[in-house]
């Protein structure tokens, strides 16, 4: 099966400060891969290289067409759904608005109604508070917010950047099951971005490790997690 | 009726206009964070442009949307030919120099096409007044216009797709991108709108002031004064400010300080804001870590 996404030996820049130096990685249809590595290893930066938002050299290609280059909102157009780091958040905005941005760059309006009712399926919490400001959410709902928000492009691929980011235990297992969920029920590839190695390696089919910007190694998700030398010096668990 | 309830009322009506400017200073202000200098100067000189259509034979009404639609296109082209270049990085003195700069060309351009002399200009209103003598037509007639406005820009804001993707635009720009928001293009109708919005207030004040190319000096400091009493990053604390502003000019222009002292009591504003409560009475205060 041709990958959904392929990066073929990637650079990424940020001013004259070279941050990632050649990665390359494939994304299968449908599959959750991760982007394992500790902090500064480019894995964030490796998202951002992906939809255009900062200097890059290489290859980029989605579906097949090359898309490196591409302002950041053309590839989204594309189908490429970015939950950033921080969650972007439109803090003054209610929670309503927030989710109709997601489906802004959609034509099909009139089906809207069906994807909020999909949305708020997943997390019926937001149902409740559709019309309080989204600033004032906690941590753990803006970030379900920013994945309903995605979800509400109807993207063929979500990359998601560190969802298990300050929230409690109880709630990272909620929003990994719920991720997984939407993998399997709504056919959408991801790009799992984790520092928490050994939720995403649960999750993820496939996995990447990084360290200061380049693969270090991949493979299936079992195979890395029953490696012990990899486990300790790379994803310290 | 009470002469004091009267005064109230003709200032509410030219308050619409400091309104109507305040709500474009805003505009501008929450896309780049620098006041536009130059947002007077775009509306005397898209006056001008509506005096010359009516002077070529033109209806009031046909020149008057014409007018506005011209001075749209002509805020998109600002921003996408002099103020985009600034944009990318954190220029913020460059951008004001280019506000500044703005301000010189249009006005020295107005004085050079249409000279410097005053001209009238002519209202759609009926001339008799109302309450006796306190509101003349054109008071009620452009109070009318005014609020007609400021409720379909509300309307804009507040119920289309096009409205919302352009606050999320100002509010957050990299979100904004990553749901496919052409974010540099909403910037640009952003100005396009206060450019039309200006129109407006300039159109609508001419009549009062006679038609010259610093006509709307005084009415920008009454607009910033309002925006600053109602939070220069809060678009409808900015309009009613500009309100409050009319009514407070005509108020003490009558009981206190007369008229030769009334754009006093704007600078006294914009100062006492500025120190007491910079946010403004509907703002929000902003805390930045250094």
């Amino acid at each position: 099966m041709p990958a959904l996404l392929e990066a073929r030996e990637l650079h990424a820049f940020y001013g004259p400060t070279h941050v990632l130096h050649g990665v390359s990685f494939a994304i299968e249809p449908g599959g959750i891969t991760a982007l394992l590595g500790a902090n500064g290893a480019g894995k964030t930066t490796s998202l951002r290289a992906l939809c255009g938002m900062i200097a890059t050299r290489g290859e980029v290609l989605f579906d097949g067409r090359p898309v490196r280059g591409k302002a950041t909102e053309d590839v989204v157009r594309l189908g490429v759904a970015h939950v950033p780091e921080g969650r972007g958040t439109f803090a003054s905005l209610s929670v309503e608005e927030n989710l109709r941005l997601g489906a802004y760059s959609r034509r099909d309006r009139a089906s809207l109604q069906t994807d909020f009712e999909r949305v708020y399926h997943y997390f019926p919490r937001l149902k409740e508070r559709y019309q309080q400001q989204a600033g004032t959410l906690s941590g753990g709902e803006q970030q379900m917010l920013a994945v309903s928000r995605a979800l509400m492009m109807r993207p063929r691929l979500m990359l998601l950047d560190e969802p298990s980011f300050g929230l409690a235990p109880l709630l990272v297992q909620a929003i990994f099951d719920i991720l997984r969920a939407i993998n399997r029920d709504e056919k959408v590839a991801m790009l799992l971005v984790e520092q928490n190695a050994a939720q995403a390696l649960d999750i993820a089919d496939h996995a990447y490790v990084l360290e200061t910007g380049r693969v270090m190694m991949s493979g299936p998700s079992a195979e890395i997690r029953s490696d012990d030398a990899i486990r300790r010096s790379y994803l310290g668990y | 009726m009470d002469a004091f309830l009267l005064q109230v009322l003709s200032g509410l009506a030219t308050g619409g206009i400091y309104a109507s400017l305040a709500l474009a200073v805003v505009m501008i202000y929450k896309a780049t964070h620098v006041v536009n200098f130059a947002q007077g100067e775009m509306a005397m000189f898209s006056t001008y442009l509506a005096w010359q259509l009516i002077q070529w034979g033109m209806p009031y009404w046909g020149a008057f949307f014409l007018t506005l639609a011209i001075s749209f296109v002509g805020g998109v082209a600002i921003e996408r030919i002099v103020i985009r270049p600034f944009e990318s990085h954190d220029a913020t003195l460059s951008v004001v120099t280019v506000f500044i700069g703005l301000f010189l060309i249009l006005n020295s351009l107005a004085g050079w096409t249409w000279e410097y002399t005053l001209k009238s200009f002519p209202s759609p209103f009926p001339a008799e007044a109302y309450l006796g003598g306190y509101l003349s037509g054109h008071q009620a007639g452009l109070f009318a216009v005014v609020l007609v406005t400021l409720a379909i820009v509300y309307a804009f804001f507040r119920f289309t797709p096009l409205g919302l993707a352009m606050r999320a635009a100002a509010e957050n720009p990299v979100s904004s991108r990553l749901v496919g928001i052409r974010v540099g293009w909403m910037l640009a109708l952003g100005w396009g709108l206060a450019a039309a919005l200006g129109a407006v207030a300039g159109i609508m004040v001419a009549p009062l002031v006679f038609l010259e190319p610093n006509m709307m000096g005084f009415v920008l400091i009454y607009a910033f004064a309002g925006a600053l009493l109602g939070g220069i990053d809060n678009p409808w604390g900015a309009v009613i400010g500009g309100f409050a502003m009319g009514v407070l000019e005509n108020i003490m222009g009558v009981y206190v300080v007369g008229t030769e002292l009334k754009l006093t009591v704007a600078l006294v504003i914009i100062i006492g804001v500025l120190v007491v409560k910079p946010a403004g009475m509907f703002g929000r205060t902003v805390v930045t870590r250094v």
